[in-house]
C-alpha cells in the first residue's frame, strides 16, 4: 500500500498504527508532514501503541501545535483590538475559527495565515485601521493590487512588521469573478459568538466554506487537510444536531454551493469514512479524479501525477475567472515575466 | 526514489534520496562509522532530485528539498550533490525540529560540560571546534547545537565537519587523509571538504553536556575578549535560533536560563593558534 494511503487509512481508523513496518512509517510521517498534517496525525494516535521513537515525533508535534495555536488566537486578539476602536465587526475564518470556537480538527491543525470576515461596507476602515496598528502590504505590484482589488475576496495580503505574521481580510469566501457567488451578508449575520468572544460561521456556513475552499478556489493542494476539516466539521456538528445534514443542505443550495458540498461529504466518506445520511451518497463517476488528486503523493512525500496537478490548476483558474478576464490575466502576467 | 540512504545525527533520523548514486555513496562513506538502526523509522526526509527529467543526465544539476523546502532555491551541479545533501539535512533540522531549542552554534566538550560557539559563516566556529576535537575535547558539532528545555542540557549535533577555505589546509595537515571527504572546489560557499569527527566523538553523540562558556568568535583582527551581558547574550542567541520562536515559552524558559547560567565573551583572534588560546584561557577561568 502507499504511504498516503496507508496516512489517510490511520485517520480514518481503518489500520492499527500497531502493524505498521519502520519503512511503512517514514513514508507516512513524509507525507504527513508534505500535507503539513503530522501534529493531526499526533492527535489522532495520541495514546496508540506506537514504536518509541515515532511516539516522541509525535509527542513534539502536538507540543508544538499547541504553542502555533496559541500564537495563532494571539493574533486573532490583536486584529480585534486593532478594529475595536472603530468597532469593525469581524468572523474568523478557517484554522483560526476552528481554534477559537475549540473545534475537534483544530487539535494539531497548522493554522498559516489569520483570515477574517469584514461586511464588505467596512472593507476601507478595516484597511486603515490594520494599516495604523502596523500591518503593511505584502506586494507593491499596482496589476496585483489592482487585481485584488477588482476581482478577489479578499484584501491583498497584509503583514505585521513587527510580528511577521499575515492577515486576510475577506468581504466574501469566493473570487467575485467566480462562477459561484455565496452570499457574504447572511455569513454575516448568521454568525455565532465563541466563548472566547470571537464571531465565527454559523455550523452549517463554516461547512459550506470549507467545501468552497476545498474544491472550488484552488488546485486541491493541501486538500487532504481541508477534507480532514470538512470530516470533523460535519461529524461534531451531526452529533449535537440531528438536523445539520438537512440545514446543511438547504444552506449550501442558499449559497450555490449544493454541489460542491455533496462533493465534499463524497470525498470524506471516501477517504475518511464519513458517514453520511441519506440521500448524500449517491456516487459521481468524476469523484474519482478528485480521489486521484487528494492522494497524489509518492512515498518520499513528493507531489506525484504532474498532469493531473497541472489538469486541476487550470480548472482552478476556469472556476475563478471569466475567459477574457482570465486571458486578460495570462497576457499581463506573461509580459512582465518577459520583461522581467 | 533510486537511490536512497538513512544517517542518524545525534537525535535526529533521516533518509536521504537520490536521483544519484553519487551523493548516496559519498554520504555512505563519511557516515560509515555511525550507528545504524535499521527498526528506526525516519524523523525527516531529504530529497536530491532533477528539477527536470533531462538534467538527470545533461548538466545533471541537484535540487534540495525533502520534508521542507526553500522556494526558489537554486541547483547544485552534480559534482556538488554533497554540498546539497549537507544543506538539505540542515535545512530539515532547521525548519523541522522542535523538541530541543536549536542553536546555529558549535560545541565541544570536556568532563561533562560544554563549550558553545555562536556566530556566522566565517567567524571561524566550525574551524574551532574542529581543532579543539582533534585535541582533548569531544566534538559536538560544528553546526548545530540543541539545548533540551527539560533539563538545560546541550546535546551534540556531530554531522561531518564542513571545512571551508583555508581551514581544509589547516586540518589536512593534522588528520589522517581516510578522515576527509572529497574537495568541492568553487562551490557557492567556497571550496569544501568534509572532516569526519572522530570516532569518540561520535559514539557520545547521545552524551549530553551542561553548558559552562558561551562564546561568540570572530576571525580576523587583534587579540580581544569581551565580556557579553546575559541581554546582549538573549538577544543574539535568538538571532542565531531557528526554532526560538516556535517553541514559544518553552524556548524563552531555555533561553533565559541558559544566558543566566553561563558565562559569554565574544572574543576575536587573528589565527587559529590564538583562537584555541583564548577558549583554554576563558574555559580555565569558567572552571574557577
Amino acid at each position: 500500500m502507499s504511504a498516503v494511503g496507508t496516512f489517510v487509512d490511520l485517520l480514518a481508523g481503518r489500520r492499527d498504527a500497531a502493524m505498521l513496518t519502520p519503512r511503512d512509517w517514514d513514508g507516512v510521517i513524509g507525507v504527513a508532514r508534505a500535507e503539513a498534517m503530522l501534529a493531526t496525525l499526533a492527535h489522532q494516535l495520541k495514546g496508540a501503541a506506537l514504536p518509541a521513537p515515532v511516539a516522541a515525533l509525535l509527542a513534539d508535534q502536538r507540543a508544538a501545535a499547541e504553542v502555533a495555536t496559541q500564537q495563532a488566537l494571539w493574533e486573532a486578539e490583536m486584529a480585534r483590538r486593532a478594529l475595536a476602536s472603530e468597532r469593525i465587526e469581524f468572523v474568523l475564518l478557517k484554522g483560526t475559527a476552528y481554534a477559537a470556537a475549540g473545534l475537534s480538527c483544530a487539535e494539531g491543525r497548522q493554522i498559516g495565515d489569520l483570515d477574517i470576515l469584514v461586511p464588505a461596507h467596512d472593507i476601507g476602515r478595516a484597511e486603515n485601521e490594520l494599516l495604523e496598528a502596523g500591518w503593511e502590504w505584502v506586494k507593491s505590484d499596482p496589476y496585483d493590487d489592482a487585481y485584488y482589488r477588482e476581482h478577489m475576496h479578499e484584501l491583498p495580503p497584509l503583514i505585521h512588521k513587527a510580528r511577521d505574521r499575515m492577515i486576510d481580510v475577506h468581504h466574501t469566501i469566493l473570487p467575485q469573478t467566480h462562477r459561484t457567488t455565496p452570499d457574504p451578508l447572511a455569513l454575516v449575520a448568521d454568525a455565532a459568538m465563541t466563548e472566547s468572544g470571537f464571531a465565527v460561521l454559523a455550523p452549517a456556513d463554516m461547512a459550506c466554506h470549507c467545501a468552497a475552499h476545498l474544491l472550488a478556489d484552488g488546485d486541491l493542494q493541501g486538500g487532504l487537510r481541508n477534507l480532514w476539516d470538512f470530516h470533523c466539521l460535519t461529524r461534531d456538528f451531526a452529533a449535537v444536531d440531528p438536523g445539520f445534514w438537512g440545514r446543511l443542505d438547504a444552506r449550501a443550495a442558499k449559497h450555490g454551493l449544493r454541489a460542491v458540498v455533496h462533493r465534499a461529504a463524497r470525498l470524506a466518506r471516501d477517504l475518511y469514512a464519513s458517514e453520511l445520511p441519506e440521500g448524500w451518497g449517491r456516487s459521481n463517476p468524476r469523484d474519482r479524479w478528485f480521489r486521484r488528486r487528494l492522494l497524489a503523493r509518492d512515498d518520499w512525500g513528493h507531489a506525484s501525477d504532474f498532469a493531473l496537478q497541472q489538469a486541476f490548476y487550470i480548472r482552478s483558474h476556469w472556476l475563478r475567472m471569466p475567459p477574457l478576464l482570465l486571458a486578460r490575466h495570462l497576457w499581463t502576467k506573461w509580459r512582465k515575466r518577459a520583461a522581467g | 526514489m533510486r537511490h536512497s540512504t538513512r544517517i542518524a545525527v545525534g537525535p535526529v533520523q533521516f533518509r536521504i534520496g537520490s536521483d544519484w548514486r553519487a551523493p548516496v555513496a559519498a554520504l555512505e562513506r563519511l557516515y560509515a562509522a555511525y550507528p545504524q538502526d535499521a527498526a528506526r523509522p525516519a524523523d525527516a526526509t531529504v530529497r536530491l532530485f532533477a528539477a527536470r527529467p533531462w538534467r538527470r543526465w545533461l548538466r545533471p544539476s541537484v535540487q534540495i528539498g525533502g520534508d521542507f523546502v526553500v522556494p526558489d532555491a537554486l541547483p547544485l551541479p552534480l559534482s556538488m550533490g554533497l554540498l546539497a545533501a549537507e544543506m538539505g539535512m540542515n535545512l530539515q533540522v532547521a525548519l523541522g525540529w522542535r523538541r530541543h531549542l536549536l542553536l546555529h552554534a558549535s560545541a565541544v566538550a570536556r568532563d561533562g560540560r560544554s563549550v558553545l560557539m555562536s556566530g556566522v559563516s566565517g567567524s571561524g566556529k566550525s574551524t574551532l571546534a574542529a581543532l579543539l576535537g582533534e585535541g582533548d575535547w569531544r566534538l559536538m558539532g560544528d553546526e548545530f547545537t540543541l539545548i533540551d528545555p527539560a533539563s538545560g542540557d546541550a546535546l551534540a549535533f556531530p554531522r561531518a565537519v564542513s571545512l571551508k577555505n583555508e581551514a581544509i589546509a589547516e586540518m589536512a595537515a593534522r588528520v589522517d587523509a581516510t578522515r576527509l571527504g572529497p574537495l568541492l572546489a568553487g562551490t557557492p560557499k567556497g571550496d569544501i571538504c568534509h572532516l569526519i569527527p572522530r570516532a569518540d566523538a561520535v559514539a557520545a553523540m547521545h552524551e549530553p553536556a551542561r553548558p559552562a562558556l558561551l562564546l561568540f568568535p570572530r576571525f580576523g583582527g587583534a587579540t580581544a575578549i569581551e565580556r557579553l551581558g546575559e541581554g546582549e547574550a538573549f538577544v543574539r542567541l535568538t538571532e542565531a535560533s531557528t526554532n526560538y520562536t516556535a517553541l514559544g515559552e518553552a524556548g524563552f524558559e531555555a533561553l533565559t536560563r541558559l544566558v543566566r547560567a553561563v558565562p559569554a565573551f565574544g572574543i576575536s583572534y587573528p589565527d587559529s593558534a590564538a583562537g584555541l588560546a583564548l577558549v583554554e584561557q576563558l574555559w580555565a577561568e569558567a572552571e574557577r
